[in-house]
């Protein structure tokens, strides 16, 4: 926890995109925006939420701060700490393990770093394991940031962290040229 | 098969760009309009007769859903559409979403109108960004060709969308804590009753239905029911979109007729079986929470509810998981195990503490160290925990163990026992 108390705001994109969300709710009902206000801010923080900032979204909609809290500790896209840049989140639920996920697992092991939740030495990276991440006829995939990556093996998994590390990421969806979820024949 | 021209999601796999342009020329949002002059009643009574039941897992008829919402309320009605999709091996929704938004929302506007509500909320998993941005602009389209919005489609019906998304969490998929969610606070399911068409969304009446629930409804209504339920067997009735999984060759989500044969739907769509049908060990039918089915079974059952639950399985969310010779079952459902414990919402004991344990009793059964009597344990604690919790997440736990033992307890009692001697 940093002491910057109440550093933390809106900037005025952002400020204006709050707005934009409660416009969706009932004005009653503030707190329904917690949700994409609390990925707003994570957004606009290098994607993590430090006390402070979910201090700011709870007097944002004038909710008690452990009501936010909860919202934080329950959901697991919201991350108390850095993960570096990109966040590579490895699918190892049953329909990828099937598919070789345990090798995409190994990949970032080598390339990342040989412990999950660890940020790499030079900064740019950290993999986790995540459980179904919905688009198992693609398996086994991870999701990067917003993106998916999918129809991995041990060298394209491979391919695409390096591809990070380049600083020029591949086109993101399926890895072994097919389109969508179509069948290849 | 089904045939090319009797399929409703033609752009399934995004061939063509999901934009309302290229929406109209497949048909979609074709006069809208008469549609919902047909009245109230029209709409509900062709769903009914569509036998359309529900596509999220539990299976409740469409139209007697929606036919449960207060005509005359003076609260505000609602329809949530639950695209919350994270049931293991199911990512059907995914497609029908990023390739076919606009069936969604014409869907919804049709549905809407039927219970009498102005206001829509779709509650999308939060890892699907890209396919809630596309979902976003479709929506946008739609308000500015004055589809939905003000006088939607010139029906005289006031109309809003409200995309939101969610942050990780598939008990969300369970309607009440859906809810809950949508209200701001953690995703605990609700005590049922009052149920959602009482008091739901807000306290107001809701209904919560499915992506592909609601995506077939333009077709049907323009078709008509008797069209959709001429699919399938009675009861088991329309299309379906199928997503195989697993050990098959080629790995795929496909719309076909309701009640196809599994093993004519794995071998003619999904390239068969790896090392062929023989090859096979087990399949789970249905998304994560429903029992396993032996290659014996597999050899005969039809995909569809009555079919599968006949054979103490399900269809759930009609997402098939093959499992060939190859795999070790018991790590295969200790992983759905491990799944159900991070997913809990930790409001029940007997889920909060019974799925770690079961996970912990899975694993030392894969490791070996094990004996007959833990297996009687184990199954004893599953028949604690199944109906005696809130929701269904408790059952959705328990089941897959169950049907492991059901048809594999000999096998891995052998396993257990070459392991001690050993």
């Amino acid at each position: 926890m940093s002491n910057q108390k109440n550093a933390f705001v809106f900037n005025k994109e952002n400020e204006i995109k709050a707005k934009e969300i409660l416009l969706k709710y009932p004005t009653d009902r503030r707190q329904s925006a917690i949700m994409p206000l609390l990925d707003l801010a994570q957004r606009q923080n290098e994607n993590w939420l430090s006390r402070d900032i979910v201090e700011y979204v709870a007097d944002y909609l004038e909710m008690p701060f452990i009501k936010a809290w909860e919202v934080v500790t329950f959901y697991s896209m919201y991350y108390t700490k850095y993960n570096g840049k990109y966040l590579v989140q490895v699918c190892g639920t049953t329909p990828c393990w099937l598919r070789g996920s345990d090798q995409v697992i190994k990949a970032c092991k080598e390339v990342i770093s040989p412990e999950p939740n660890t940020v790499s030495s030079d900064g740019l990276f950290s993999w986790m394991q995540v459980e179904c991440l919905g688009a198992c006829v693609n398996a086994p995939l991870v999701q990067i940031n917003d993106d998916y990556y999918e129809d991995l093996t041990y060298d394209t998994t491979k391919n695409v962290l390096q591809s990070l590390i380049d600083g020029s990421p591949l086109s993101i969806g399926s890895q072994s040229g097919r389109k969508s979820s179509k069948a290849v024949s | 098969m089904l045939k090319e021209k009797d399929k409703i999601f033609t752009n399934l796999f995004g061939d063509e760009p999901f934009h309302l342009k290229n929406a109209q020329a497949r048909g979609d949002w074709d006069n809208t309009k008469e549609l919902i002059k047909k009245g109230r009643e029209w709409i509900i009574d062709e769903m009914k007769k569509s036998e359309l039941r529900g596509r999220g897992g539990a299976g409740f008829p469409t139209g007697l859903k929606w036919s449960f919402m207060p005509k005359d309320s003076k609260l505000t009605n609602y329809l949530v559409v639950n695209a919350d999709e994270s049931e293991p091996g199911t990512c059907k929704d995914r497609d029908m979403i990023r390739n076919e938004p606009h069936k969604l929302i014409e869907g919804c506007l049709l549905a809407s109108f039927a219970m009498n509500a102005h206001t829509c909320y779709i509650y999308i998993r939060g890892e699907y960004f890209n396919e809630a941005v596309v979902l976003q602009k479709a929506i946008d389209e739609a308000y500015d060709a004055g589809l939905i919005g003000k006088n939607a489609a010139k029906s005289g019906w006031d109309f809003d969308i409200f995309l939101h998304r969610g942050a990780g969490a598939y008990i969300c998929g369970e309607e009440t804590a859906l809810l809950e969610s949508l209200e701001g606070k953690k995703g605990q399911p609700r005590l049922k009753p009052p149920f959602p068409a009482n008091k739901g969304l807000y306290g107001s009446p809701t209904t919560v239905n499915n992506v592909e629930t609601i995506a077939v409804v333009p077709t049907i209504l323009r078709r008509g029911g008797e069209w959709f339920s001429s699919f399938g067997r009675p009861k088991n009735t329309g299309t379906k979109v199928f997503c195989i999984s697993g050990h098959v060759n080629n790995p795929c989500n496909i719309e076909e007729e309701m009640s196809i044969p599994l093993r004519e739907l794995v071998e003619k769509h999904a390239g068969g079986v790896t090392g062929g049908w023989d090859n096979l060990k087990a399949v789970i039918p249905g998304g994560s929470s429903v029992p396993l089915i032996p290659k014996s079974t597999c050899d005969t059952v039809l995909m569809d509810f009555d079919s599968l639950s006949a054979v103490k399985s399900g269809l759930g969310t009609a997402a098939v998981i093959v499992m060939d010779k190859s795999t070790d079952l018991v790590k295969a459902i200790s992983k759905l195990s491990h799944f159900y414990k991070h997913e809990s919402c930790g409001q029940c004991t007997p889920c909060r503490e019974g799925t770690g344990w079961m996970w912990r009793m899975m694993e030392k059964i894969g490791s070996g160290h094990a004996s007959s009597n833990d297996i009687d344990k184990l199954l004893d604690v599953t028949k604690q925990i199944e109906g005696h919790t809130i929701c269904a997440l408790g059952d959705a736990a328990a089941w897959p163990i169950q049907g492991l033992f059901r048809h594999f307890r000999d096998e891995i009692e052998e396993q257990l026992k070459k392991t001690k001697a050993a």
